[in-house]
């Protein structure tokens, strides 16, 4: 051996959005890493991506394909806003073109090897002083050649290769399960090092789509899948959760939540930095205490954007201005935002990139959404979960109020999956309840939960009017209002169990 | 007169190489005498002729005259199988039946 000075490995920046979470960093930087999936799990995608990214950092790429035409690559790239014709004009990109070429019939007489594709690769590599190599996919090559054995062989030599020039390479694998075998051919045996697994699983009728870092040896990544989606426009985004650190300063600046006596309750407000879950039955005044909170940011100067998934943007005015709320006002001044879409237009993963990007853009101060339990709805609950914790864990590094509703499945009481969910990661729980007392439904309000702060821990009728939603005055001889099944205390009971605390205390 | 052109192309100086042009010489003298031209490129010394013919194996040998063109690939040890895939037969025998 030379004496050459062993260092740790580097890592290369790829510049696909969250990647460098999830790989703590990168790539390692002159490695070769091994992308399995199955058909259709955006593979070449990716592939694309990892060299677009480089040669706007200034690192030439080299794409070799095995499988699609250039051509056919470099159209399909254009939806992701990718001009691939003129990234290779501009001699940032070079293809090397090693797809079936159909209108030749290929005889085999005698043993051969692939020199020349290496030769291609190396003269490529050469040419546009690359740094990344992408090789889609490895599958492909044995679909031209009979000799499987040599094939393997050969690509393990191109491995060896592109390791000798000190390129960093992603080489893409197709596999039948998603769940199953790395890869067909057993071609993960050469590229072992570093393995990224790319899934797009059936759940429930929905399509999910995660990243996994399998191994990347000698260097750290995080574990287990990660939620990505791919956008038009974008490209490959992965959602990482554990980015979502605990860290978030905490504000003791108040902001009203557009109902006087509901800031009262709440020991003055809501907390700048808090996210508040409003749960109730259908019906009860969800969207109106979202509506007050809106138009609460008229009074404090605050910029409000709103969420909608379940009601038009002409819907939510008219029902505003049906409680004396003037939302076009707010509009024009520019102190409002409604964006309004149907949960079902697309993934969860993808709302969550959209309204991260509208938040950014928008820069509010408080964010309201009506409701969180429309979006349940697209999702499946381990998607829905990471997508709560992401967007709430979002909002709160942001240093903005959130208001979120939910819809309670039954009218009385009960909890929805919702809230097992989203609970421990709000800091307030306001509960608006349906009582049923003598014949007659009334409302009652309650804050369950309010992190940092005194609250009223009573619950306080309500009613709502064309002014908008009037808190009364405690419940006062009803027990089991929030189990949905209140009932009547009377007066000498309520006296005989207070006396009976008192003789406890020893008075 | 239909004439040959051929074009090899092989890795460096490897056995492999040396057999390919070897076997093509031998079968050109045996079965095209004299209407053939052949050229034979290093693909390391000229990758970019590989890549303008998107050559992935080596020794591959290409028909480039007369049409259709026709790829045949290996060390072409196998003579029947370089003739069938050059579609040389068919012409050597018609160009025989002219001769007669």
């Amino acid at each position: 051996m030379s004496g050459s000075v062993i260092t740790a490995v580097e890592k290369l920046e790829t510049g696909i959005p969250g990647f460098e979470h999830v790989s703590v960093g990168g790539f390692p930087k002159g490695r070769t890493c091994l992308l399995s999936g199955t058909a259709g799990s955006a593979k070449t995608v990716f592939a694309v991506q990892f060299l677009v990214e480089g040669i706007r950092r200034g690192e030439g790429g080299v794409f070799v394909t095995f499988e699609e035409s250039p051509e056919n690559i470099m159209s399909n790239m254009l939806s992701f806003g990718w001009n691939l014709e003129q990234l290779v004009s501009e001699g940032g990109l070079a293809f090397v073109d090693a797809s079936p070429q159909l209108d030749q019939e290929l005889v085999e007489a005698g043993s051969y090897d692939l020199g020349a594709l290496l030769a291609r690769i190396e003269y490529a590599v050469g040419k546009v002083r690359a740094k990344r190599v992408s090789v889609d996919s490895l599958g492909a090559v044995f679909s031209q050649f009979s000799d499987v054995a040599t094939v393997r062989g050969e690509l393990y030599r191109m491995a060896v290769a592109l390791k000798k020039l000190a390129v960093t390479a992603l080489l893409t694998a197709e596999r039948t399960e998603e769940y199953g075998p790395l890869a067909r051919f057993g071609v993960e045996e050469f590229v072992a090092d570093n393995v990224i697994i790319l899934r797009n699983v059936l759940d429930d009728e929905k399509r999910r789509r995660t990243l996994e870092i399998l191994k990347f040896r000698g260097t750290d990544h995080a574990k287990g899948e990660f939620p990505f989606t791919v956008i038009p426009g974008e490209g490959v985004v992965i959602i990482p959760l554990s980015e979502t650190k605990l860290n978030q300063k905490s504000s003791t600046l108040r902001v009203t939540s557009g109902n006087d006596t509901l800031d009262e309750m709440c020991g003055g407000g809501f907390f700048r930095d808090s996210v508040i879950l409003v749960s109730g039955a259908t019906g009860c005044g969800k969207t109106l205490l979202v509506t007050a909170f809106v138009s609460g940011a008229q009074k404090q100067d605050d910029r409000c954007l709103l969420f909608a998934f379940e009601e038009s943007r002409e819907q939510l005015f008219r029902n505003a201005s049906g409680w004396g709320m003037d939302f076009e006002t707010m509009e024009q001044q520019g102190k409002l935002k409604v964006v309004c879409v149907y949960p079902e237009v697309m993934g969860l993963e993808d709302h969550l990139i959209r309204m991260k990007r509208e938040i950014r853009a928008f820069k509010p101060t408080r964010v309201a959404v009506d409701s969180l339990s429309a979006l349940e709805r697209v999702s499946t609950g381990k998607s829905f979960r990471e997508f709560v914790i992401g967007i709430t864990s979002f909002i709160k590094h942001q240093e903005i109020v959130g208001l979120f509703s939910s819809t309670t499945p039954t009218l009385f009481g009960g909890a929805s999956i919702t809230e097992e969910h989203i609970s421990t990661i709000t800091d307030s729980i306001l509960l608006l309840r349906y009582v049923e007392m003598f014949g007659e439904m009334r409302r009652g309000i309650t804050v369950l939960k309010m992190r940092g702060s005194m609250h009223d821990k009573g619950i306080r009728e309500y009613a709502i009017d064309g002014q908008g939603m009037h808190i009364g005055a405690q419940f006062h001889g009803i027990a089991g209002i929030l189990s949905g099944q209140p009932m009547q205390i009377s007066q000498p009971e309520i006296e005989r169990m207070g006396s009976l605390f008192r003789e406890e205390l020893g008075e | 007169m239909n004439k040959f052109r051929l074009t090899l192309y092989v890795t460096g100086h490897t056995p492999r190489s040396e057999k390919g042009i070897r076997n093509l010489q031998r079968i050109c003298a045996e079965e095209l005498q004299g209407t053939y031209e052949m050229t034979v490129i290093d693909v390391l010394e000229q990758p970019q002729l590989a890549e303008d013919q998107k050559i992935l194996a080596t020794p591959t040998l290409v028909k480039e005259l007369p049409p259709p063109l026709r790829r045949v690939i290996g060390d072409l040890s196998d003579t029947e199988k370089v003739l069938l895939g050059l579609d040389i037969a068919a012409v050597v025998e018609r160009n025989e039946r002219k001769g007669k």
